[in-house]
Protein backbone atom coordinates (compact mmCIF):
# COMPACT_ATOMS: atom_id res chain seq x y z
CA UNK A 1 0.00 0.00 0.00
CA UNK A 2 1.34 3.50 -0.87
CA UNK A 3 1.45 6.11 2.12
CA UNK A 4 -0.18 9.88 1.48
CA UNK A 5 4.12 10.43 1.61
CA UNK A 6 4.81 7.74 -1.04
CA UNK A 7 2.16 9.45 -3.19
CA UNK A 8 3.54 13.35 -2.71
CA UNK A 9 7.13 11.92 -3.27
CA UNK A 10 6.04 10.20 -6.59
CA UNK A 11 4.04 13.55 -7.84
CA UNK A 12 7.48 15.24 -7.11
CA UNK A 13 9.17 13.11 -9.06
CA UNK A 14 7.22 13.18 -12.02
CA UNK A 15 8.12 16.83 -12.27
CA UNK A 16 11.78 18.17 -12.88
CA UNK A 17 13.54 18.10 -9.76
CA UNK A 18 15.20 21.21 -8.88
CA UNK A 19 18.70 21.56 -10.31
CA UNK A 20 19.91 22.57 -6.63
CA UNK A 21 22.88 20.85 -4.50
CA UNK A 22 19.66 19.57 -2.11
CA UNK A 23 16.90 19.23 -4.70
CA UNK A 24 14.61 17.57 -2.14
CA UNK A 25 14.79 19.96 0.56
CA UNK A 26 11.54 21.67 -0.74
CA UNK A 27 10.12 18.58 -0.60
CA UNK A 28 11.19 17.54 2.64
CA UNK A 29 10.16 21.18 4.22
CA UNK A 30 6.55 20.32 2.94
CA UNK A 31 6.24 17.09 4.45
CA UNK A 32 8.23 17.95 7.83
CA UNK A 33 10.45 14.63 7.46
CA UNK A 34 14.24 14.95 7.28
CA UNK A 35 15.73 14.71 3.74
CA UNK A 36 17.21 11.23 4.54
CA UNK A 37 14.01 10.05 5.17
CA UNK A 38 12.87 10.74 1.52
CA UNK A 39 16.01 9.14 -0.17
CA UNK A 40 14.73 6.42 1.65
CA UNK A 41 11.31 6.42 0.26
CA UNK A 42 12.78 6.62 -2.91
CA UNK A 43 15.01 4.10 -2.28
CA UNK A 44 11.78 1.59 -1.35
CA UNK A 45 10.08 2.79 -4.09
CA UNK A 46 12.43 2.23 -6.78
CA UNK A 47 13.31 -1.30 -5.58
CA UNK A 48 9.02 -2.09 -5.52
CA UNK A 49 9.82 -1.39 -9.22
CA UNK A 50 6.97 1.72 -9.09
CA UNK A 51 10.52 4.42 -9.84
CA UNK A 52 12.02 2.51 -12.55
CA UNK A 53 14.66 4.97 -12.27
CA UNK A 54 15.88 8.37 -11.79
CA UNK A 55 17.19 9.52 -14.91
CA UNK A 56 17.36 12.92 -17.01
CA UNK A 57 14.87 12.44 -19.82
CA UNK A 58 16.24 13.74 -23.40
CA UNK A 59 14.67 15.46 -26.39
CA UNK A 60 16.15 12.32 -29.40
CA UNK A 61 16.17 15.31 -31.76
CA UNK A 62 17.87 17.84 -29.65
CA UNK A 63 20.45 14.94 -28.46
CA UNK A 64 21.31 14.33 -32.11
CA UNK A 65 19.32 11.19 -32.73
CA UNK A 66 16.97 12.87 -35.77
CA UNK A 67 15.46 10.25 -37.07
CA UNK A 68 13.13 8.27 -35.27
CA UNK A 69 10.87 6.24 -36.54
CA UNK A 70 7.80 3.13 -35.01
CA UNK A 71 8.09 -0.09 -37.38
CA UNK A 72 5.85 -2.35 -36.85
CA UNK A 73 6.87 -6.01 -37.76
CA UNK A 74 4.69 -8.97 -39.33
CA UNK A 75 6.10 -11.98 -37.27
CA UNK A 76 4.23 -15.58 -36.47
CA UNK A 77 3.11 -15.88 -32.51
CA UNK A 78 5.38 -18.79 -32.29
CA UNK A 79 8.79 -16.78 -33.54
CA UNK A 80 7.53 -13.76 -31.46
CA UNK A 81 10.03 -14.42 -28.59
CA UNK A 82 13.18 -15.02 -30.80
CA UNK A 83 12.86 -12.40 -33.39
CA UNK A 84 11.74 -9.97 -30.07
CA UNK A 85 14.53 -10.93 -27.95
CA UNK A 86 17.20 -10.53 -31.19
CA UNK A 87 15.40 -6.96 -32.08
CA UNK A 88 15.84 -5.78 -28.51
CA UNK A 89 19.88 -6.18 -28.39
CA UNK A 90 20.11 -4.08 -31.01
CA UNK A 91 21.47 -1.14 -29.58
CA UNK A 92 19.21 1.69 -31.61
CA UNK A 93 16.33 -0.22 -30.97
CA UNK A 94 14.75 1.36 -27.34
CA UNK A 95 11.40 0.05 -27.46
CA UNK A 96 9.94 -3.55 -28.38
CA UNK A 97 6.67 -4.97 -27.91
CA UNK A 98 4.50 -8.04 -28.68
CA UNK A 99 0.83 -6.67 -29.22
CA UNK A 100 -2.59 -7.02 -30.31
CA UNK A 101 -3.18 -5.99 -33.59
CA UNK A 102 -6.63 -5.46 -35.56
CA UNK A 103 -7.28 -8.13 -37.89
CA UNK A 104 -6.38 -5.75 -40.84
CA UNK A 105 -2.82 -4.57 -39.82
CA UNK A 106 -1.32 -7.71 -39.53
CA UNK A 107 2.56 -6.24 -38.26
CA UNK A 108 2.55 -7.40 -34.40
CA UNK A 109 6.13 -6.89 -33.27
CA UNK A 110 6.62 -3.28 -32.70
CA UNK A 111 9.80 -1.29 -31.89
CA UNK A 112 10.92 2.18 -31.99
CA UNK A 113 14.35 2.99 -33.51
CA UNK A 114 16.70 5.52 -33.65
CA UNK A 115 19.30 6.95 -35.73
CA UNK A 116 21.48 10.09 -36.29
CA UNK A 117 20.90 9.81 -40.04
CA UNK A 118 18.02 8.62 -42.87
CA UNK A 119 20.83 6.22 -43.73
CA UNK A 120 21.24 4.91 -40.19
CA UNK A 121 17.86 4.55 -40.02
CA UNK A 122 17.89 2.50 -43.34
CA UNK A 123 21.32 0.25 -42.25
CA UNK A 124 19.39 -0.56 -39.51
CA UNK A 125 15.99 -1.77 -41.22
CA UNK A 126 18.71 -4.03 -43.37
CA UNK A 127 20.18 -5.45 -40.73
CA UNK A 128 16.79 -6.23 -39.23
CA UNK A 129 14.54 -7.29 -41.85
CA UNK A 130 17.04 -9.61 -42.94
CA UNK A 131 16.45 -11.66 -40.09
CA UNK A 132 14.98 -14.81 -40.59
CA UNK A 133 10.91 -15.07 -39.54
CA UNK A 134 10.85 -11.68 -40.64
CA UNK A 135 8.04 -11.46 -42.79
CA UNK A 136 7.24 -8.28 -43.66
CA UNK A 137 7.63 -4.62 -41.62
CA UNK A 138 5.98 -0.88 -42.41
CA UNK A 139 7.97 2.07 -40.91
CA UNK A 140 5.44 4.24 -39.37
CA UNK A 141 7.17 7.77 -39.59
CA UNK A 142 6.11 10.23 -37.65
CA UNK A 143 5.10 13.17 -39.49
CA UNK A 144 3.82 15.47 -36.66
CA UNK A 145 4.24 15.46 -33.24
CA UNK A 146 0.82 16.79 -31.52
CA UNK A 147 1.86 15.90 -28.08
CA UNK A 148 4.20 14.57 -26.03
CA UNK A 149 4.43 14.28 -22.03
CA UNK A 150 5.02 12.29 -19.42
CA UNK A 151 2.13 10.70 -17.58
CA UNK A 152 0.91 12.28 -14.32
CA UNK A 153 -0.04 9.83 -11.98
CA UNK A 154 -2.74 10.48 -9.28
CA UNK B 1 23.65 22.00 -31.03
CA UNK B 2 27.21 20.50 -30.85
CA UNK B 3 27.83 18.58 -27.73
CA UNK B 4 30.77 18.81 -26.07
CA UNK B 5 32.70 15.35 -24.59
CA UNK B 6 31.76 16.57 -21.05
CA UNK B 7 28.36 17.06 -22.45
CA UNK B 8 28.06 13.59 -23.76
CA UNK B 9 29.69 11.82 -20.21
CA UNK B 10 27.27 14.18 -18.40
CA UNK B 11 24.22 13.06 -20.22
CA UNK B 12 25.07 9.07 -20.31
CA UNK B 13 25.43 9.62 -16.42
CA UNK B 14 22.49 11.60 -16.06
CA UNK B 15 20.94 8.90 -17.82
CA UNK B 16 22.31 6.21 -16.44
CA UNK B 17 23.82 6.33 -13.09
CA UNK B 18 21.82 9.13 -11.49
CA UNK B 19 22.58 8.13 -7.74
CA UNK B 20 19.72 7.95 -5.32
CA UNK B 21 20.91 10.64 -2.37
CA UNK B 22 20.35 13.43 -0.80
CA UNK B 23 23.08 14.85 -2.94
CA UNK B 24 22.96 13.62 -6.05
CA UNK B 25 24.79 16.13 -8.38
CA UNK B 26 28.04 16.32 -5.74
CA UNK B 27 28.09 12.51 -6.48
CA UNK B 28 28.03 13.12 -10.12
CA UNK B 29 30.29 15.77 -10.04
CA UNK B 30 32.90 13.57 -8.00
CA UNK B 31 32.73 10.63 -10.70
CA UNK B 32 33.27 13.28 -13.30
CA UNK B 33 36.07 15.19 -11.41
CA UNK B 34 34.53 18.35 -11.68
CA UNK B 35 33.14 21.11 -9.40
CA UNK B 36 29.57 20.74 -8.65
CA UNK B 37 28.96 24.49 -9.85
CA UNK B 38 30.55 23.69 -13.05
CA UNK B 39 28.13 20.40 -13.40
CA UNK B 40 25.04 22.51 -12.58
CA UNK B 41 26.02 25.18 -14.82
CA UNK B 42 26.49 22.36 -17.51
CA UNK B 43 23.45 20.45 -16.97
CA UNK B 44 21.34 24.04 -16.85
CA UNK B 45 22.78 24.82 -20.53
CA UNK B 46 21.59 21.46 -21.76
CA UNK B 47 18.02 22.24 -20.31
CA UNK B 48 17.77 25.55 -22.12
CA UNK B 49 19.18 24.27 -25.44
CA UNK B 50 16.60 21.69 -25.15
CA UNK B 51 18.76 18.34 -25.23
CA UNK B 52 17.27 17.84 -21.65
CA UNK B 53 13.58 17.54 -21.31
CA UNK B 54 13.28 17.45 -17.62
CA UNK B 55 15.59 15.26 -14.88
CA UNK B 56 13.12 13.48 -12.32
CA UNK B 57 11.76 9.94 -11.72
CA UNK B 58 10.62 7.23 -14.38
CA UNK B 59 7.58 5.22 -13.28
CA UNK B 60 6.48 1.75 -13.99
CA UNK B 61 2.92 2.19 -15.13
CA UNK B 62 1.74 -1.22 -14.72
CA UNK B 63 3.43 -1.33 -11.22
CA UNK B 64 2.25 1.74 -10.12
CA UNK B 65 -1.18 0.31 -10.96
CA UNK B 66 -1.84 2.08 -14.42
CA UNK B 67 -3.03 0.59 -17.66
CA UNK B 68 -1.89 2.07 -20.59
CA UNK B 69 -2.89 1.13 -24.38
CA UNK B 70 -1.46 2.01 -27.69
CA UNK B 71 -4.38 3.50 -30.05
CA UNK B 72 -4.59 4.16 -33.84
CA UNK B 73 -7.13 5.36 -36.31
CA UNK B 74 -7.71 6.51 -39.88
CA UNK B 75 -9.29 10.36 -40.22
CA UNK B 76 -9.56 12.57 -42.73
CA UNK B 77 -6.54 14.95 -44.19
CA UNK B 78 -8.81 17.83 -43.74
CA UNK B 79 -10.52 17.05 -40.20
CA UNK B 80 -7.11 15.18 -38.88
CA UNK B 81 -5.80 18.73 -37.04
CA UNK B 82 -8.89 19.08 -35.52
CA UNK B 83 -9.52 15.50 -34.17
CA UNK B 84 -5.62 15.49 -33.17
CA UNK B 85 -6.33 18.36 -30.92
CA UNK B 86 -9.11 16.90 -29.47
CA UNK B 87 -7.68 13.98 -28.46
CA UNK B 88 -4.56 15.23 -27.18
CA UNK B 89 -6.80 17.50 -24.51
CA UNK B 90 -7.62 14.49 -22.65
CA UNK B 91 -4.58 14.31 -19.49
CA UNK B 92 -3.64 10.78 -20.08
CA UNK B 93 -2.79 10.92 -23.64
CA UNK B 94 0.78 11.32 -23.41
CA UNK B 95 1.89 10.60 -26.99
CA UNK B 96 0.20 12.07 -29.90
CA UNK B 97 1.67 11.74 -34.03
CA UNK B 98 0.26 12.18 -37.31
CA UNK B 99 1.97 9.30 -38.96
CA UNK B 100 2.53 7.82 -42.89
CA UNK B 101 -0.12 5.12 -42.97
CA UNK B 102 -3.71 4.28 -43.70
CA UNK B 103 -4.26 4.62 -40.09
CA UNK B 104 -2.67 7.67 -39.63
CA UNK B 105 -3.25 9.21 -36.31
CA UNK B 106 -1.08 7.01 -33.45
CA UNK B 107 -1.66 7.85 -29.95
CA UNK B 108 -1.28 6.35 -26.20
CA UNK B 109 -3.40 6.63 -23.24
CA UNK B 110 -2.97 6.25 -19.66
CA UNK B 111 -5.76 5.30 -16.97
CA UNK B 112 -5.93 4.01 -13.81
CA UNK B 113 -7.53 0.96 -14.83
CA UNK B 114 -8.62 0.03 -18.19
CA UNK B 115 -11.90 0.20 -18.01
CA UNK B 116 -11.41 4.09 -17.26
CA UNK B 117 -9.42 4.15 -20.39
CA UNK B 118 -12.10 2.18 -22.31
CA UNK B 119 -14.55 4.43 -21.48
CA UNK B 120 -12.37 7.20 -22.49
CA UNK B 121 -11.59 5.97 -25.67
CA UNK B 122 -15.34 5.31 -26.29
CA UNK B 123 -16.27 9.02 -25.93
CA UNK B 124 -13.71 10.19 -27.86
CA UNK B 125 -15.37 7.63 -30.70
CA UNK B 126 -18.66 8.85 -29.86
CA UNK B 127 -17.38 12.78 -29.87
CA UNK B 128 -15.39 11.99 -33.04
CA UNK B 129 -16.88 9.89 -35.08
CA UNK B 130 -13.88 7.89 -35.37
CA UNK B 131 -13.34 4.21 -34.77
CA UNK B 132 -10.23 4.05 -32.45
CA UNK B 133 -7.91 0.36 -32.76
CA UNK B 134 -6.31 -0.24 -29.51
CA UNK B 135 -2.53 -2.43 -29.43
CA UNK B 136 -2.00 -3.76 -26.43
CA UNK B 137 1.17 -4.65 -25.22
CA UNK B 138 1.34 -8.91 -24.70
CA UNK B 139 4.78 -8.70 -24.03
CA UNK B 140 7.83 -6.34 -23.31
CA UNK B 141 11.13 -7.33 -24.95
CA UNK B 142 12.52 -4.23 -24.53
CA UNK B 143 12.58 -0.72 -23.02
CA UNK B 144 15.26 1.58 -22.80
CA UNK B 145 14.70 5.70 -21.89
CA UNK B 146 18.69 6.25 -22.61
CA UNK B 147 20.38 7.22 -25.69
CA UNK B 148 23.76 6.47 -25.81
CA UNK B 149 25.51 9.46 -26.14
CA UNK B 150 29.29 7.72 -26.93
CA UNK B 151 30.58 7.11 -29.97
CA UNK B 152 30.99 3.47 -29.23
CA UNK B 153 28.12 2.67 -27.49
CA UNK B 154 26.98 1.47 -30.69
CA UNK B 155 28.71 -1.18 -31.00
CA UNK B 156 26.07 -4.71 -31.60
Amino acid sequence: MLTDTDIQIIQYLQGDIPLESSPYTPLADRLGISEEQIVQRIQWLHDQGLIRRLAAVLRHREAGFTVNAMVAWQVDADKADKVGTFFAGDAHVSHCYWRQVPEDFPYNLFTMIHARSPEELQERLERLSHYRDVKDYVVLESLQEYKKTSMKFF
Amino acid sequence: MMLTSLDRKILDLLQNEFPISVHPFHELADILGIDEAVLLQRIQHLKDTGVIRRIGGVMDTRSIGYYSVLCACEVEEERLDQVAAHISEEPGVTHNYQRNHRLNLWFTITAPSQREAEDTLRRLENDLGVIIHTMPAEKVYKIRLSLPMGEDDYAD
